[in-house]
């Protein structure tokens, strides 16, 4: 068999698995084997990730020239040069390990979901199926194609299991990412035809001309702002980002798992791989007006969780300040910041997934998220308390683990521009890391310390077994991440590096438009 | 007469010979007595006893027959471009392919029928109703192959007059009389529009041949009349707005299959030859501007509009005929600029069309028929109690709305990319825009069948198979005409810009 049709059913088995787990969960007659199903399948995926992330060091050391490896080709629409082109670098192989993981400790955090478990369990697959179609895939066409496959089964998750005001969420999530998906696809059709009409493939349409020009520079002016705010939505841009905290706060617990976890790196991969990579004379010109609203999403998600009393509303918050900070670090523009900003993707999306996880729990067994009705947590479930004190912790950026490595980084790449824009810009981001710390540490000693007043919470358990799986698969990627954080760093800086590299080949590398240089 | 040449039609006539078979059938299969019988006492009669059962698989089968056979490659026409009557009759492969898609709606909408005429009250004009849809489905076929003014305009009214009839079919119900009254009005009326832009245009050019006109036509202010009347009477017989007013109670007024039928078959038939006329009379780089500007802004008008409209609707009916308005916005997005890929990006969406369409039709029918309901509020809870027909119409409504990895966010996708292609960004940005709007209302439904609860649910209940049968076909051309490429580079072969 040649090489090319291996590569492609090889990455392709990440869409294969949750393809064979929707018709395994279709068959499902009773709970019992649709659990079996989605664990079979779950534990699949992330073996199969794992396998990955060592087969590509291992053709990583063997080859370290190409972009992409694994790379596989399958013309699929002939007339319109689409292609089902697949291929992963370091960035993608990091963030296929991060799904896995997501999704296998999301399906034991729904273990005991009630109604309609399989149907839960159907659109759950579906959508995991998009974010890993997105990650493995090269061509433009198939990327769009994977990412609206992953956003609209959150649309039934929320509005049929959530809680809350379920029904105005899930309605509003939808229809502002589709809208960015509408910006984005235009933005894709204009790059498209931007590039001579030739290829879908990002790595192609990256250096068909030796890279900086393939796109006339004042095109890449229109298509970069539609392209950037069209992923940027959903990695909750400051303004866009208001579907967030509503979405992640009636969604149930695994789908805010998930869609804080990895559905929200999708916005910011999408934003440094097509956005960035394609439109580089662009990203440099006009990279600094959304480096203020990133700059402005980091410094007001933090603010904005200080005032709230709902537990998943700080964690929604939270989150648009962390996300804002991927997206800062990307328009930084230069190899630490960016590899940064992948860590912190990363970073967030286990760190989120396990407050969520954790919020879950003690919704479900205090039946409230009000900040203002719950104390003295620690001594009634001391083992949820326990995590979210490291969850906690994670967040506010503790030195090891996974936030600090992260946000580290990102600094120390972001103060590495000289200038003043840059470098003003960077203090300020630099106090959300503040501003964290206080409300998480009010936080935690708000609801698990002191005594508990409430007499019906007396009586609550601790976690249960599949609870405990969930929670501890997390603690142990977010402690993994932050002790040694070396090897995913190298492996992430190989895929950064020709990216950032494009950037700065780019023919006009100082922003004319920047009224602040 | 050279007599050979009949068998360049061969598509018209082996359709004529299943409309003849159908007419003769419905002669002998139903006796004389059995109608009388019907009439006087109608329950008391049971579908096997009455001939006229067979009457709904006859046609059926021999309309499966007719489309495999004109698919067929070493079947004359299918394969070369060919001509008849000194030109009055033009043929091209394209053709063959549209008029097939037309034929499978037309198998749908006979398989979703097929339990309704068997109802008491329809059985004894179960005949009539294959005939007058057959009639229909053959006059869009001569307009469609048409070269000429006159031959288009006949096979218009064919496809029009008898439609009539169908709309009016339950002629006892009041809005069904009135829907038939309001649709033989405005048909008419928009026929008197398009005969005047013909006759302006054979005033400038002498001729009535497509080719002939091509050559002579200038632009001046009668062939601009002539072109702008042309678009107005076609723009009536596809529901573009401004020519959308008679669409939303038609729909409502006429049966349900009936509906499907008119906004799936005969919209399209209508849009595929707005193209091909447009492109072969009016193909000129002087008229390209013209029309393309014309279409610019009807298709952000219509569908704006149309989405805007159906947001509020109650009805199921009247819901998506407002959706099929927008719809039609989208179709025609593949007419500017007169590309080929647009051609192909036109003939692919009216093909995925028909499937989601036709299949969100047949649960309205199926569902109509057990409970009589076909307002919004009916469809609450539905998934508690029907969740199969309720996922059906989920898949249906996200492939209506452009949702991967349904065959819908495929066609969306390749009229958006022919549009951009064709020179029309901003068009197309605003039409992507409306698909956000689109998708809203289609969430409703949705809402609707998952989310909210109902008092007094639509009772659990199993479907006929003609429904079945239809809802299996739909569903495959749902699921696999997007993800199966070969459709759409198989249609590419066959189209051609100007």
């Amino acid at each position: 068999m040649d090489n090319n049709l291996v590569n492609v059913l090889y990455l392709s088995s990440f869409v294969f698995i949750p393809l064979v787990m929707l018709l395994g969960l279709w068959l499902a007659k009773s709970l019992k084997q649709v659990r079996g199903v989605m664990v079979t399948g779950s534990s699949l995926l992330l073996l199969l990730a794992v396998y990955l992330v060592f087969d590509f060091l291992g053709a990583r050391a063997a080859d370290p020239t190409s972009e992409m490896l694994f790379t596989g080709h399958y013309l699929w629409f002939a007339p319109l040069h689409i292609e089902y082109a697949v291929g992963v670098d370091g960035i993608s192989v990091a963030m296929l390990l991060l799904s896995a993981i997501i999704v296998f400790t999301g399906t034991f955090a729904s273990w005991r979901l009630q109604p309609l478990t399989k149907e839960f369990f159907l659109w759950f697959t579906l959508l995991s199926m998009g974010v890993f179609g997105f990650f493995i895939s090269t061509d433009m066409f198939t990327m769009f194609m994977f990412y609206e496959i992953a956003l609209i089964p959150m649309y039934l998750l929320i509005g049929v299991w959530g809680s809350g005001k379920k029904e105005y969420a899930a309605m509003k999530l939808t229809l502002m990412l589709m809208g960015g998906s509408a910006f984005l696809m235009c933005g894709i059709f204009g790059i498209f035809y931007g590039a001579g009409g030739q290829t879908m493939d990002v790595i192609d349409i990256a250096f068909q001309r030796g890279g900086a020009h393939a796109i006339d520079f004042a095109q890449q002016c229109i298509w970069f702002p539609l392209t950037f705010v069209g992923f940027g939505v959903l990695g909750a841009l400051f303004p866009f980002h208001t579907w967030s905290p509503d979405g992640h706060a009636s969604a149930p617990t695994a789908v805010s798992m998930l869609h804080a976890g990895v559905l929200m790196k999708l916005g910011g991969y999408g934003c440094f791989r097509i956005a960035m990579f394609l439109l580089p004379d662009a990203a440099n010109e006009l990279g600094w007006i959304f480096l203020i609203l990133t700059g402005i999403s980091v410094v007001y998600g933090a603010f904005s969780a200080c005032v709230q009393t709902d537990l998943k509303y700080i964690n929604a918050y939270s989150s648009v300040s962390h996300c804002g900070l991927v997206l800062f670090a990307i328009l930084m523009l230069n190899q630490t910041a960016c590899t940064g900003a992948i860590l912190q993707m990363l970073s967030h999306g286990l760190m989120t997934a396990l407050f969520f996880a954790l919020i879950g729990m003690i919704y479900g067994r205090t039946h409230t998220r009000d900040v203002r009705e719950l104390n003295g947590l620690m001594r009634i479930m001391p083992f949820l308390s326990v995590c979210y004190v490291i969850a906690g912790l994670a967040n506010l950026g503790l030195p090891g683990l996974s936030g600090f490595i992260a946000e580290m980084t990102i600094f120390v790449g972001s103060f590495q521009n000289a200038d003043t824009f840059h470098r003003v810009l960077t203090i300020i981001a630099c106090t959300s890391i503040v501003i964290t710390a206080v409300y998480i540490l009010r936080l935690v000693g708000k609801i698990l310390y002191g005594t508990c007043t409430n007499e019906h919470h007396l009586k609550l358990t601790d976690a249960t077994w599949d609870e405990r799986t969930a929670v501890i698969c997390l603690i142990v990627a977010v402690a993994g991440l932050g002790l040694a954080p070396l090897w995913v760093s190298n492996m992430v800086s190989t895929g950064v590096a020709p990216i950032v590299d494009h950037i700065h080949n780019a023919a006009q590398v100082v922003s004319q438009s920047n009224p602040f240089l | 007469m050279d007599y050979s040449q009949f068998l360049n039609m061969q598509e018209e006539i082996s359709l004529l010979a299943v409309i003849l078979i159908v007419f003769l059938a419905d002669l002998f299969l139903c006796g004389k007595e059995e109608r009388i019988c019907a009439m006087g006492n109608g329950t008391a009669l049971s579908a096997t006893a009455c001939g006229c059962g067979r009457m709904n698989v006859l046609p059926i089968a021999l309309m499966v027959v007719h489309t495999l056979i004109n698919l067929l490659p070493w079947c004359g026409s299918a394969c070369t471009p060919v001509e008849a009557f000194g030109g009055m009759y033009q043929h091209t492969p394209m053709m063959t392919i549209v008029k097939s898609v037309l034929n499978v709606g037309v198998i749908v909408v006979m398989l979703m029928s097929a339990n309704w005429l068997n109802r008491p009250e329809n059985r004894i004009k179960q005949g009539e109703f294959h005939s007058l849809v057959l009639f229909t489905l053959f006059g869009m076929y001569l307009m469609i192959s048409s070269g000429h003014f006159i031959m288009f305009f006949i096979g218009l009214e064919l496809a029009s007059i008898p439609m009539t009839a169908l709309i009016a079919y339950d002629k006892y119900r009041y809005e069904s009389a009135e829907a038939g009254a309001k649709f033989i009005l405005l048909a008419l009326f928009s026929s008197a529009l398009l005969l005047y832009g013909i006759s302006l245009i054979y005033g400038v050019t002498g001729t009535l041949y497509f080719d002939q006109i091509a050559d002579k036509l200038q632009v001046n202010l009668l062939s601009i009349a002539g072109l702008v009347l042309f678009i107005s009477g076609m723009g009536f017989k596809i529901s573009l707005v401004p020519f959308h007013l008679w669409t939303a109670d038609t729909y409502e007024g006429a049966p349900t299959v009936v509906t499907g039928y008119l906004s799936v078959v005969s919209k399209g038939s209508a849009a595929f030859v707005l193209m091909t006329v447009i492109m072969k009379v009016f193909g000129s780089e002087a008229f390209l501007g013209l029309w393309s500007t014309a279409f610019f802004w009807i298709i952000i008008v219509t569908i704006t509009v149309a989405n805007l409209f159906a947001i509020r609707q109650k009805n199921l009916k009247r819901f998506m005929a407002y959706s099929a308005i927008s719809q039609a916005g989208y179709v025609v997005l593949g007419i500017m600029g007169g590309t080929a890929q647009g051609m192909t990006a036109l003939v692919f969406y009216l093909l995925v069309y028909l499937t989601a369409n036709l299949g969100a039709f047949a649960v309205l029918h199926v569902v109509e028929q057990h409970s009589g309901k076909i307002g919004m509020d009916d469809y609450n809870g539905l998934y508690k109690t029907n969740p199969k027909l309720a996922f059906l119409m989920t898949l249906c409504l996200f492939s209506l709305a452009g949702i991967p990895p349904f065959a819908g966010f495929f066609s969306k996708f390749f009229i958006f990319m022919a549009g951009f292609n064709a020179g029309y960004p901003v068009l197309v940005f605003i039409a992507l825009v409306n698909t956000v709007i689109s998708l809203y209302y289609y969430l409703l439904i949705v809402k609707a069948m998952y989310i909210k609860t109902n008092d007094e649910p639509i009772a659990p209940f199993r479907s006929d198979c003609g429904t079945r049968a239809a809802l299996v076909i739909c569903m495959a051309g749902v699921l696999l005409l997007g993800i199966v490429s070969a459709v759409y580079n198989y249609i590419d072969l066959f189209s051609y810009g100007i």
